[in-house]
C-alpha cells in the first residue's frame, strides 16, 4: 500500500498553489503603495477563498463568496475608492508605518486562534473527493433545509440586522 | 465523471476535457462572430441605411474577416499616465467573466462543461465579475471620459443585476432545482394539464419573469437603451476609449458573446432549452441510449437557433431604441424591475404551495 494512498494527490496540490496566490495577494493588499491595485490583490484573496471551498465540495458557498465578496463587496468598495481617492501610481501617505507593535502581536495571535479552532473543530475529518460520496446535489438541499428549520432563528436575527442597516442608510442617504 | 457520449464513443478523460476546452471557445467566439456579422453588420446596416458593410466580398461577406484584420494589425497602445499592468488586465477579466458563464450551460444530455448543482447561482454570480473588468479598465486609463464611463456601467451593472437574480427566482421555485441541466430537463417532461405534446416550458408561467430577465441581460451588456457607460456623444466611448487594437477587440468579443451566452441561459431557463419535449418519442429524460446520443448532436443546433432569436431581438431592440437618461436608468430599476420580480416571486411561491 502507498504511503499517501488516502491523500487527494490533486486536489493537494491545487490546494498548495492557490494558497500561495492567496498568501502573495494578502501581502500586496498591505503592502501596495496604490488603494486600487490593494484592493484588486484582495479580490485575488477573495477569488482564492472561493476556490479552495470548491477544493472543500462547498459549492454553494464558494459561489456565493463570489457573488457578495466579488461581485458586490468588492465592486462598491472599488467605486468609491474611485469616486473619492484613486490616484494613479503611488500613493505616500497609504502606509501607517506607527502600527507595527500593535499588528504584528495582533495577527499573530489571530493566526493562533484561528489556526487551534480549526484544527480542533475538525481534527482528521475528510471530505470524500470524488465518486459515490461526493455531497454534490444533496448539499444545496441540506443547506437550505437547516437554515429553515435548525437555523431559523438566526437566520431572522441576521435578516433584521440587515433590514435594520438598510433603514439606517435610507435614513442617512436622504436629504429632506 | 460521465462518460462523454456523443455518438456512443467512450473517450478518456483527458480528451473529454481537451473537447469541453475547445467546445468552451467554439461556444464563446461562433455566437459573437454570428451575431456581430448578422446582426451589427447586416440587420443594423440594412435598417440604418448603411451602405458600409457591402463592399468585402461579395454581398459584404468578407466583412467580417475584414473587420479582424484591421483590428489585429493595429498598434497596442496605451496611455502615458495609465497604470500599465491593469490597464493590460483589465479586457481579460470581461472576457474570463464570459467564459465562466458558458461553462455552466447545458447543450445536450451529456454535452454539457460542467453538471453544476449551484449553476442558477453560479451564473448570477460568474457575471457579475465583468463589472470589475469594466472598473478597472475604467480606472487605469487615466482619462476622465473611462473613469466616468467606468463608474456610470459599475452603477447600472449592480442596479440591474438584482432584477436579474429575482427574475430567476421564479423559475428555481417552479423547477425545485438550481441545477440548469435539471431545469431542462423538468421543463421538457412536464406536461400542461395533462397534455404533454409541448413540455411545459416556463416562459408560459414564468412570461413577466422571462421580460424583466430580458431587460436586465440588455442593461447588463449595456446594450442600447442602456448605453449609458459608453454613451459616444458625450462619453467618447466610456471605459473603452483608449483601448485599441486587439485589447479593443477583445471587449468587443467578449460584449457580443456575453450576449449570446445570456441568450443561451434565457432559453435553458425559459424556453426547454436544448431539449424536445420527451413525450415526442416516449424518452426517458436523460436515460442513457440511442436518443441520448443524437440528442448530444441535435441539442447545440437546437440551442443555437433559440439563441439566435434572442440575440436577434436583443440586437433589434438596440437598434431601435433612444438611449435611457441616467436617472430614468435607475429609477426604472428600483422602482419598476425590482418591485415587479419581487411580486412576481409571490405569486410563484403561493401557487407553487397550491399546487
Amino acid at each position: 500500500m502507498l504511503f499517501a494512498a488516502d491523500i487527494e494527490v490533486a486536489q493537494t496540490i491545487g490546494f498548495g498553489i492557490i494558497a500561495a496566490f492567496m498568501i502573495a495577494g494578502a501581502l500586496n493588499v498591505v503592502l501596495s503603495k496604490n488603494v486600487v491595485h490593494a484592493a484588486l490583490s484582495l479580490v485575488m484573496v477573495m477569488a482564492g477563498a472561493a476556490a479552495q471551498y470548491l477544493l472543500l465540495a462547498a459549492e454553494f458557498v464558494a459561489v456565493t463568496q463570489v457573488l457578495v465578496y466579488i461581485g458586490a463587496v468588492m465592486v462598491l468598495f472599488l467605486f468609491g475608492v474611485m469616486l473619492t481617492r484613486a490616484k494613479l501610481g503611488k500613493d505616500t501617505d497609504l502606509n501607517n508605518d506607527k502600527g507595527w507593535a500593535f499588528g504584528l502581536p495582533i495577527s499573530v495571535l489571530l493566526l493562533g486562534v484561528m489556526g487551534y479552532v480549526l484544527l480542533d473543530g475538525f481534527k482528521d475529518t475528510k471530505i470524500s473527493g470524488s465518486g459515490e460520496g461526493r455531497i454534490g446535489s444533496a448539499a444545496n438541499v441540506l443547506l437550505s433545509d437547516r437554515i429553515f428549520s435548525t437555523y431559523a432563528l438566526p437566520f431572522w436575527a441576521l435578516s433584521f440586522v440587515l433590514l435594520a442597516a438598510v433603514i439606517g442608510a435610507i435614513v442617512l442617504a436622504r436629504k429632506d | 465523471m460521465m462518460p462523454f457520449a456523443i455518438l456512443g464513443a467512450d473517450l478518456p478523460y483527458w480528451t473529454q476535457s481537451l473537447l469541453r476546452v475547445l467546445g468552451g471557445a467554439v461556444a464563446v467566439l461562433l455566437p459573437a462572430g454570428t451575431i456581430v456579422y448578422l446582426f451589427l453588420f447586416k440587420m443594423m446596416s440594412f435598417m440604418q441605411s448603411r451602405l458600409g458593410p457591402m463592399e468585402a466580398g461579395p454581398y459584404g461577406s468578407m466583412q467580417l474577416f475584414a473587420e479582424v484584420g484591421k483590428w489585429l494589425q493595429k498598434e497596442d497602445i496605451s496611455p502615458t499616465r495609465a497604470d500599465k499592468r491593469v490597464f493590460r488586465l483589465a479586457p481579460l477579466v470581461v472576457l474570463m467573466s464570459t467564459f465562466l458563464l458558458v461553462a455552466v450551460v447545458p447543450f445536450g444530455p451529456d454535452a454539457y462543461f460542467t453538471d453544476f448543482d449551484a449553476g442558477v447561482f453560479y451564473m448570477l454570480a460568474v457575471s457579475s465579475i465583468s463589472t470589475l473588468g469594466i472598473l478597472m479598465a475604467g480606472w487605469s486609463s487615466a482619462n476622465k471620459y473611462s473613469l466616468l464611463g467606468g463608474l456610470r456601467a459599475a452603477g447600472q451593472l449592480i442596479a440591474y443585476e438584482l432584477p436579474m437574480v429575482l427574475s430567476v427566482i421564479g423559475v428555481v421555485i417552479q423547477a425545485g432545482t438550481m441545477n440548469l441541466q435539471q431545469i431542462v430537463v423538468k421543463q421538457n417532461s412536464d406536461s400542461i394539464f395533462g397534455w404533454n405534446g409541448l413540455g411545459f416550458p416556463y416562459i408560459l408561467t414564468q412570461g413577466v419573469g422571462f421580460l424583466i430577465f430580458m431587460i436586465a441581460v440588455q442593461a447588463e451588456l449595456t446594450q442600447t437603451p442602456f448605453d449609458m457607460p459608453i454613451a459616444e456623444s458625450e462619453l467618447v466611448s466610456g471605459y473603452m476609449t483608449e483601448y485599441s487594437g486587439f485589447r479593443f477587440l477583445i471587449f468587443f468579443i467578449a460584449e457580443f458573446a456575453t450576449a449570446g451566452v445570456f441568450a443561451l441561459i434565457a432559453s435553458v431557463l425559459f424556453l426547454g432549452g436544448w431539449g424536445v419535449p420527451f413525450a415526442w418519442f416516449d424518452w426517458a429524460p436523460v436515460g442513457g441510449g440511442e436518443i441520448d446520443n443524437w440528442m448530444n448532436v441535435g441539442g447545440p443546433l437546437i440551442m443555437f437557433t433559440k439563441m439566435m432569436v434572442l440575440t436577434g431581438i436583443i440586437m433589434w431592440v438596440r437598434f431601435s431604441y433612444p438611449r435611457f437618461r441616467e436617472d430614468q436608468l435607475q429609477r426604472f430599476a428600483w422602482k419598476v424591475l425590482i418591485p415587479v420580480s419581487l411580486i412576481n416571486i409571490m405569486i410563484t411561491a403561493i401557487l407553487k404551495v397550491a399546487f
